[in-house]
């Protein structure tokens, strides 16, 4: 049994805890230990350190402190110093700040000084941080996911999205390409699927831009979605909790701003393990998302069972109804039609 | 104090005097290194000027100066001059010593206080160790007639040609079938759009039967040992399988050879020969070869088709390797390049996307002898392309992959760009980053390629992708670039896009330098003796380097470069015997432990090892002085003629100015 340090970071605990779930599913047929690291903090996302450097990368350090104390040997088990991030900006932040406090020898003498305040201390390149379809592409091997697949999932059709975070910048040289990295297209061949060609594999999802500046997260979706719909993708695969978050909550608004009618169901690389590892859809969190993906799994024989789809409260109204606000793309509507 | 040393300080015009107070540094040394033996210390403007050289012959002469020390400019520079002018006046020329105290000095400093009292620091410096020198005397070695030149490209055939036509016999080696290297590839020539064929096959008959050139293709070097004027060669002729003596080249054989392999050589991946072949209709010799990894009888011990069939009893499947021993003068390396692998710059999609193409692909597709006998076809090989983009600076100045500009891609590009237009009608955009058509001619092309309607977007190309956008992309590569000219994001959609890739040094580059102990640059290209001044000959005497080997160029330049260095071998045959540097290493075998650190760091392969005395040696004619093993030697037992402890520990102390007369 192969042991790991685990970062899962806060989307696991909310939106994405259905990648929570579908790994906790996967760990034992592969045979993977992961140990969560004791009183982890967020580690900033992607605007903390667009603010200001020293606090963010505090932020981000404090995990790394935490992990390093959890290296050694306890009780039996063995050692470790591999830090696995299921989240690709969690993934980017850790070893953003492993890679700076090594290359900017100021930097991390400031924030061992900020660390010091809890008592703790991070020597740069202690640990390795890595993401999880690293450690189960290059660790754990695509023979023995191959072997323990029992349920293929030939005649799945998936457009395989890595996203902008994993591969760029690329500290220790971990991927294959930069630009077009194909670790998820072997992963998810080694399961049976039907794998497309995705050229936006890692193009962006839009982010956080999705709370700042709609509009441009829409069209950066809408790109994704059409794209993998053009190829005849029934879903798509994502590593990354932003980006599921953004291509499946977002895709009824995308389609209304564009008034377009995309059905694309996009799931965690890890919920198609489960399924091909044989696992029921509702322990893998498959059915919670937004964009539901059971016509798509129908094709590889899943039934998905029929959740109670979540009603929006009703909001209380109060005094006359405002007229609709006016956003500057309502002409363009008709144009794409 | 037996030395009498001359001290002369140099203004170099304004070059040292602007900076440093050399009437100062002068009256300092007269004064305060009088004790070690300085009886006379001169400024003069320009001390390389013949006036300067005739002031120290003068006081050599007439006040018997032992040592002569030059304040002035690098060594590099004028280190000869002075050694020439002392030998004029009687003194040997290895005790005349050069204190740089331009490039060191004044170019690096602005303080003219400070630079006055580095300049004082190195003179002293330099006054201690001239008075350690020793003189020394230059070896003299014959030198061998033949020369060898790897490489049978343009380059290779052109330095052979002209030293075969001055009556030297030349060995020609060359790795592929056939000589002709890339430009046998290509369809036309820039700027003037001649055949390349038509105007590179002459040349190719003639190394193939000028009586003064031995022609070695399927072959390769695999040792060199000896030095400059007596180099021994080891070629390895690789099985042809055909007997050479016997084969006609009636070309029945490879009518007849079953198996269709795809040449990734000479049709750049695009086109199919037979498992016997020779590359083109045009190769020289015209023997064909037989490529033993692919064909049927070697893999299942079946077939000999060509051996039914060949009317001459030519086809041999026993023949071996052999080894051929040569001894030559001197050696041009014209090794060429390898193109740039486009797929390395996976955001333009080469290898994924069908109707990405490279730059040698491109010149196969159009082709007259290509694949497509000259039709520009996307990859379906039927359909012609509507729009073509070019790419300029694929894998050229891009900091993730090579810094420097690989020279011929712009003109390439322009080349491409026309014969587009000229045979589809299509329309042409090149992408480029900045246009450089230096040189003759070229620039009129440019301008002749505008007038035709070719489109020019200036902007690095972002990606090549086949994700439409909008509408009019569909089924379409789009070209996502950022237009600087214009300030704005473009997306192009194209029916075929071409990569001009650009060129990088040969795959083996490395290896083959350490084959022959010449260096290579950061860059992987091999270094030449001085960028400007002596651009094909290297640090190691005797082997020159011409073409692509030494860095991206074009045709014209490598023609002149093969030129140039035939005129250098053939200096070097005709002076019959060449003087060699006395700056050597040697071992103190009494304390040489045999540990033979030193074997393996020598980067001219000049030491040996005497098994039986369990010492190492160091062959003089092959030694250049580079100092590597004498700073290697863990025992300390090697020292270099030139840089002998006591010289390098005298020139400490003195730049530490402990050899001034006691205050």
């Amino acid at each position: 049994m192969k042991k790991y340090l685990l970062y899962p970071g806060c989307s696991m605990e909310s939106s994405g805890r259905a990648y929570r779930d579908s790994i906790n599913a996967i760990v034992e047929p592969l045979d993977l230990h992961f140990e969560e690291i004791d009183d982890w903090n967020c580690c900033g996302a992607t605007e903390y350190l667009g603010i200001n450097l020293i606090p963010a990368y505090s932020l981000i350090a404090r995990n790394l402190a935490l992990a390093a104390k959890q290296t050694h040997p306890v009780n039996g088990t063995e050692g470790t110093r591999t830090v696995v991030a299921p989240c690709s900006a969690c993934y980017l932040n850790l070893a953003k700040a492993d890679y700076y406090m090594q290359e900017r020898p100021s930097l991390g003498v400031k924030v061992n000084e900020a660390l010091a305040a809890g008592d703790l201390q991070y020597t740069a390149g202690t640990l390795d941080v890595r993401h999880l379809i690293d450690i189960l592409v290059y660790d754990v091997g695509l023979e023995k996911i191959r072997s323990a697949v029992v349920r293929p999932l030939h005649g799945l059709k998936v457009a395989p999205y890595m996203g902008c975070m994993l591969p760029r910048p690329d500290y220790q040289h971990r991927w294959s390409d930069h630009e077009h990295p194909t670790e998820l297209d072997d992963l998810l061949r080694a399961l049976g699927a039907d794998v497309i060609d995705y050229p936006l594999t890692t193009s962006c999802c839009g982010g956080h831009m999705t709370q700042i500046g709609p509009e441009t997260a829409f069209e950066l979706i809408r790109r994704l979605v059409a794209d993998a719909d053009e190829r005849d993708a029934q879903l798509m695969a994502t590593v990354c909790p932003m980006c599921q978050m953004n291509v499946d909550a977002y895709q009824n608004e995308m389609n209304r701003f564009f008034g377009t009618d995309y059905h694309m169901p996009i799931l965690f690389f890890t919920q198609l393990m489960g399924l091909a590892f044989g696992r029921e859809p509702k322990e893998l969190g498959i059915g919670v998302e937004l964009v539901n993906s059971r016509n798509a799994l129908a094709h590889i024989g899943v039934e998905v069972p029929v959740t109670q789809e979540p009603t929006a409260p009703r909001k209380k109204v109060e005094g006359l109804p405002m007229p609709r606000r006016w956003t500057k793309h309502e002409g363009r509507k008709e144009a794409v039609k | 104090m037996t030395e009498k040393v001359g001290v002369y300080v140099c203004h170099c015009g304004s070059n040292i005097a602007g900076t440093v107070d050399v009437e100062d540094v002068a009256h300092w040394a007269a004064e305060k290194l009088g004790h070690q033996g300085v009886i006379i210390a001169r400024e003069y403007k320009f001390m390389c000027s013949s006036l300067g050289q005739e002031l120290i012959e003068k006081d050599i002469k007439e006040l018997g100066l032992t040592r002569v020390v030059v304040a002035a400019c690098s060594p590099h520079l004028h280190e000869k001059t002075f050694r020439i002018a002392a030998k004029n006046a009687g003194l040997n020329p290895y005790l005349v010593e050069l204190a740089s105290i331009r490039e060191q000095v004044s170019w690096v400093h602005s303080d003219k206080v400070v630079a006055t009292a580095k300049a004082k620091a190195v003179v002293s410096g330099a006054v201690s160790r001239a008075i350690q020198n020793a003189p020394l005397e230059e070896l003299k070695v014959p030198i061998n007639s033949n020369t060898l030149v790897v490489g049978g490209g343009i380059a290779g055939i052109q330095s052979a040609l002209e030293i075969a036509n001055a009556g030297f016999h030349v060995y020609l080696v060359e790795r592929e079938p056939s000589i002709g290297g890339h430009m046998a590839q290509f369809d036309k020539t820039f700027p003037t759009l001649d055949c390349s064929a038509c105007i590179l096959t002459p040349r190719m008959v003639e190394a193939g039967t000028h009586p003064n050139i031995t022609l070695l293709t399927w072959s390769e070097v695999t040792n060199v040992a000896g030095y400059v004027g007596n180099f021994h060669v080891t070629i390895k002729k690789k099985a042809r399988f055909i007997n050479e003596e016997l084969c006609t080249g009636c070309g029945i054989c490879q009518e007849k050879c079953p198996k269709k392999v795809i040449d990734d050589v000479y049709e750049a991946g695009l086109g199919y020969r037979k498992a016997v072949y020779t590359p083109f209709a045009q190769a020289v010799p015209n023997f064909p070869v037989m490529d033993k990894d692919n064909c049927t009888y070697f893999e299942k011990g079946t077939c000999k088709a060509c051996e039914k069939f060949c009317p001459t009893g030519a086809i041999d499947f026993n023949q071996q390797d052999e080894l051929l021993h040569i001894d030559v003068g001197n050696i041009v390396l014209a090794t060429g390049y390898d193109l740039f692998d486009a797929r390395r710059v996976s955001n333009y999609g080469y290898g994924r996307l069908p109707n990405v193409f490279t730059s040698l692909e491109f010149e196969r597709l159009s082709n007259a002898a290509g694949p497509t006998n000259g039709n520009i076809v996307l990859r379906d090989g039927k359909t012609a392309p509507k729009s073509v983009g070019i790419i300029h600076c694929v894998g050229s100045r891009d900091r993730n992959f090579n810094n420097y500009c690989s020279v011929i891609c712009c003109m390439q590009g322009l080349k491409f760009a026309h014969l587009v237009h000229e045979r589809t009608g299509a329309t042409v955009y090149n992408f480029y980053i900045d246009m450089r058509t230096a040189y003759k001619a070229y620039d009129e092309f440019y301008q002749r390629v505008l007038e035709e309607g070719t489109l020019f977007v200036r902007g690095k190309v972002a990606e090549v992708t086949d994700a439409a956008r909008y509408s009019n992309e569909k089924g379409k590569l789009i070209i996502q670039t950022e237009d600087t000219l214009a300030g704005k994001q473009r997306r192009i959609p194209v029916d075929m896009v071409i990569l001009s890739s650009g060129l990088q040094p040969r795959h083996d580059a490395k290896e083959v330098g350490k084959l022959f102990g010449i260096s290579c640059s950061m860059d992987g290209w091999f270094t030449e003796k001085h960028p400007k001044l002596d651009p094909v000959a290297t640090m190691t005497e005797g082997i020159y380097i011409v073409g692509c080997a030494q860095g991206p160029k074009d045709i014209p330049s490598s023609v002149a470069q093969g030129a140039a260095a035939s005129a250098r071998v053939l200096d070097k045959i005709l002076q019959k015997e060449v003087a060699l540097e006395p700056i050597k290493a040697t071992v103190n075998k009494e304390m040489c432990s045999g540990c033979r650190i030193c074997n393996g760091l020598c980067p001219f392969n000049a030491i040996g090892f005497l098994a039986d005395d369990n010492v190492s040696e160091i062959n003089p004619a092959l030694c250049q002085g580079c100092g590597t093993c004498v700073a290697a030697c863990p025992a300390g037992a090697i020292s270099g003629t030139g840089f002998s402890n006591e010289q390098i520990i005298a020139q400490i102390d003195g730049l530490l100015m402990r050899n001034l007369e006691p205050a």
